[in-house]
């Protein structure tokens, strides 16, 4: 192959070169992107990304880009935070969470398969670029097809979050609102695909997309110093992360870069929306797909596209899944805000809680290395946590009313502390 | 009942080019069974070979998955559409591997 990669047939190994195409037409099983690793091992060493900018795109020769493509902004290069405080809470030692919460332009983790899907739609001559989305992908789509000249369309749940709206709407895309929920958003765009001649990102345009998540897994290594962690913990809405996360890891250890590992893989979901979480519990082969019900919307698809393959890393890796209650996902929110300052969206809270149960379980050891991924910023879901922070009266701009209002703040606590 | 069975482009060169396929069926089992016995070659893309619908295939029944409404025995009514949807997941990633130099 001229590309150092090409789709191939996950069921009947069939190959079709580069194309906007997600599904085999020879079986109509799934397309994944295969690459060729001894191509990339002679383009590229480790040592040569310490030149690089810490951004996603020095990991280029990892993922599927045009010739000559030259990166048109700045995705990814999170930080991965050493979360002390946090670690010390839940009783463990070398915590990291991986803070995709700040990941530009749109502050989730979606800007990193939306960056690789455009590369794929200005190669594959697309003006016109969608997704059907929870919210997130919408915002990613929209904020990089306007830095790139595209025309966007968008096509979200009627009832998504307003933030998560106003967060699509700024950037100019067309947002078309969806009587139904994310599953039938996403049906719909399968058909949208299927008849007009746009790169929906998640759809037709699907292996492209779904690399970009790779370079989350990347960076982790990197970050860790060229090594990998005991344990991930991973958000799961389509089922799509945790894999590519698997797979970064075994193409660094393929390409010799990390020693190599069994690093265990934990999903997390909310139990409002639970099909991967509940596969991995009951031993499914199949999932069985659920009506979400969930504040957790990002992460509320009933019917994952890769829900089988998650489960099935997950417990092929020796991790589990566990989900938790919306009142757990709130807790979690302000669990991390409160000790690592890390302000996370509803499935970040999903993943602090899941986390959380996983180490009281004992499924997470106290000495292992552990980094527990946030993918979205709490600023997206604000309506989820409002009521935990009613307003409190206001006082008038005089001292002696600070001073009144102090002497009653203590002794509320003080008060609660005595019961 | 008199029901209608949309067709995606990808499975089109199978029924001739037609994007909808018109028939009676009592059940989405029903019609589905119409529709390979009609149209042979769509046979093995739509069933496994145990005989359930294909893992990578969904199926609606006007808005609805049909696991959500009983599956293939889900009962039809006049006008029903049966919708063919290709899914649309990644695939799962064979080990990765260095080709040997030749």
């Amino acid at each position: 192959m001229s590309d150092c990669y090409e789709l191939r047939c996950k069921e009947c190994g069939k190959t079709w070169g580069n194309s906007p195409r997600s599904f085999c037409e020879g079986c109509f099983s799934p397309l994944e992107l295969s690459f060729d690793y001894s191509s990339i091992q002679k383009k590229i060493r480790r040592e040569d990304l310490a030149s690089r900018p810490f951004n996603m795109w020095r990991y280029s020769e990892f993922l599927p880009l045009p010739e000559k493509f030259r990166a048109p902004n700045s995705v990814g290069g999170t930080p991965l935070v050493a979360a002390q405080k946090l670690a010390a809470h839940w009783g463990v030692k070398n915590l990291y969470i991986k803070n995709d919460a700040v990941c530009f332009p749109s502050l989730s983790f979606k800007d990193r398969v939306v960056a690789t899907a455009l590369a794929s739609a200005r190669r594959f001559g697309f003006q016109t670029v969608g997704c059907s989305s929870t919210g997130n992908l919408a915002n990613a789509v929209a904020a990089q097809a306007a830095q790139q000249g595209f025309d966007a369309c968008v096509f979200i749940p009627a009832d998504l979050e307003p933030a998560k709206v106003l967060n699509t709407a700024v950037y100019g895309a067309r947002i078309v609102r969806i009587n139904g929920n994310y599953d039938h958003v996403n049906r719909l765009c399968a058909q949208i695909a299927d008849r007009f001649q746009w790169g929906l990102v998640n759809v037709n345009l699907r292996p492209y997309y779904s690399e970009g998540s790779k370079t989350h897994g990347f960076e982790i290594a990197e970050q860790l110093g060229w090594r990998l962690p005991d344990n991930v913990v991973v958000p799961m809405a389509g089922g799509s992360l945790i894999g590519k996360i698997a797979k970064a890891f075994r193409e660094l250890v393929t390409l010799g870069w990390v020693e190599p590992k069994q690093v265990k893989f934990f999903g997390a979901q909310a139990t409002g929306c639970s099909p991967i979480s509940t596969a991995v519990k009951r031993g499914l082969n199949r999932f069985e797909p659920q009506k979400p019900n969930t504040i957790a919307r990002s992460l509320a698809i009933g019917n994952p596209a890769d829900g089988n393959y998650a489960a099935k890393q997950i417990l092929e890796s020796g991790g589990w899944a566990e989900d938790v209650s919306d009142p757990e996902i709130v807790a979690g929110i302000k669990l991390l805000a409160e000790t690592e300052g890390i302000f996370a969206e509803t499935a970040g809270g999903v993943t602090a809680g899941v986390t959380q149960k996983l180490i009281r379980e004992g499924r997470i050891g106290p000495d292992e290395t552990t980094v527990v991924s946030i993918t979205g910023n709490g600023l997206k879901t604000t309506d989820a946590i409002a009521a935990e922070f009613p307003l409190a009266d206001a006082i008038a701009p005089r001292l002696d009313a600070f001073e009144a209002h102090l002497d009653n703040q203590m002794a509320t606590v003080a008060g609660v502390g005595k019961s | 009942m008199p029901v209608t069975i949309e067709i995606p482009t990808a499975f089109r060169r199978f029924t001739e080019g037609a994007p909808k396929v018109d028939c009676t069926a009592a059940t989405i089992a029903d019609a589905l069974n119409t529709l390979t016995t009609r149209f042979p070659e769509l046979s093995r893309h739509v069933r496994d070979d145990s005989g359930q619908i294909r893992q990578f295939l969904n199926v609606y029944l006007n808005e609805e998955d049909i696991r959500f409404l009983g599956g293939e025995s889900c009962t039809l009514k006049e006008g029903d559409r049966v919708l063919l949807v290709p899914s649309i997941a990644g695939g799962c990633e064979r080990r990765p591997h260095i080709q040997p130099d030749c």
